[in-house]
């Protein structure tokens, strides 16, 4: 199983992959915006505003996937001592970061027109400001420590932490009374948002995935090149 | 299969969730009143004594209930179960509707009326074109 943890042997795949990853992300971004921005409808009660969903909750699904999977590559990571899952989870978790800013951004741009606010301290913006300072903090801990042992236990118990948080965005709106709405898509029972405003919503999650991949590869890279160069470090 | 180190490591992180979840949860559970952002009328009706602190109050806005003077608007919100009359004077969000989700922020004159500082309209989670909202309504 090690054997494939080989820098040479990713890095001929990943060093390539970039590229394809570029030119599928451009298409079905294409797609995507063609779709939320010109072909799916209004709604009925927030008429175009409802078109900053469409990057929204995309941008907020793919925030906090990408920390879970932060915190469980930390957590297997520390547990068996594999290097190659810390550098993973260093290089996914800018895009995280920035999903995550890009999804309070948007929220505080929906919330004007339709709640009237542009910030409320409701559970849900709150848990995802502090996932936010999560983010800031995991990324800060591989900046300021330089020894490789310690910056391991450091970043795997800042997401350990931060993880309690993910629950809790997830079911704040349904645990208390909160400005923010529940959930319109639910995978047990009926979603309650039209099928004409769920596909477009699918190909933006689907653009920035492909997003995401293309910036943790780019990152990925960087750090396999690092060692390479090195000579000495190996995953 | 695996050494002694390892195990005690799997140990060690599943301890260290079970008593920070418990410890969040334990939080939470006592500063419940702090983390709704809004009560209902029920609840304001059973509140004990009405303090001067600026509150919150959420539910929908009662059908025929809005009524609008030259300097304020009264309407009255409603949980289906108890109702609170609220007074504000001044714009309101354009999502603000009869029969919809409302948050007002404001004072408690007493456990019926609620003088209103600011009013946020509160969305819920349908999402449809209007053309699909009609058919609905039709049937």
């Amino acid at each position: 199983m090690f054997k494939y943890f080989e820098p040479n042997k990713i890095f001929s795949i990943t060093s390539k992959a970039p590229k394809y990853v570029l030119a599928l992300f451009l298409i079905i971004f294409t797609i995507g915006l063609i779709e939320s921005l010109v072909l799916s409808p209004e709604d009925y009660k927030q008429s175009h505003s409802v078109r900053i969903m469409y990057v929204h909750v995309p941008a907020a699904w793919i925030t906090l996937g990408i920390f879970s999977s932060i915190t469980l590559l930390s957590i297997v990571g520390y547990i068996f001592k594999i290097k190659n899952f810390f550098l993973i989870s260093k290089s996914l978790a800018p895009s995280g970061f920035i999903f995550n800013i890009i999804a309070l951004v948007t929220g505080s741009i929906w919330g004007k027109p339709t709640w009237g606010t542009w910030w409320a301290w409701d559970a849900r913006i709150t848990s995802m400001l502090i996932l936010a300072l999560f983010y800031g903090l995991y990324l800060l801990a591989w900046r300021i420590y330089q020894d490789k042992e310690q910056v391991f236990k450091i970043t795997c118990l800042i997401t350990i932490l931060g993880i309690i948080n993910v629950p809790i965005i997830k079911y704040s709106v349904d645990w208390w009374n909160t400005l923010h709405q529940p959930a319109s898509i639910n995978i047990l029972s009926k979603s309650s948002i039209h099928s004409s405003m769920l596909f477009p919503l699918m190909i933006m999650t689907a653009a920035f995935a492909l997003f995401s991949l293309l910036i943790f590869l780019m990152k990925y890279n960087t750090e396999l090149i690092k060692i390479k160069n090195k000579g000495l470090d190996r995953l | 299969m695996y050494g002694r180190k390892v195990k005690l490591r799997v140990l060690y992180i599943l301890l260290i969730l079970i008593i920070l979840s418990l410890s969040i949860f334990l939080i939470l559970k006592s500063l419940e009143q702090n983390v709704i952002y809004f009560q209902s009328p029920s609840e304001i009706k059973n509140i004990s004594e009405i303090e001067n602190n600026k509150i919150r109050v959420g539910g929908m806005v009662k059908k025929n209930s809005i009524s609008i003077n030259s300097d304020e608007i009264n309407f009255i919100i409603t949980d289906l179960k108890n109702e609170i009359y609220v007074t504000y004077s001044g714009v309101v969000p354009n999502l603000f509707e009869e029969g919809k989700g409302v948050v007002a922020e404001g004072y408690l004159k007493d456990k019926n009326f609620f003088l209103a500082t600011k009013i946020l309209a509160k969305h819920d989670e349908n999402y449809m074109p209007p053309e699909v909202k009609e058919a609905l309504g039709e049937k």
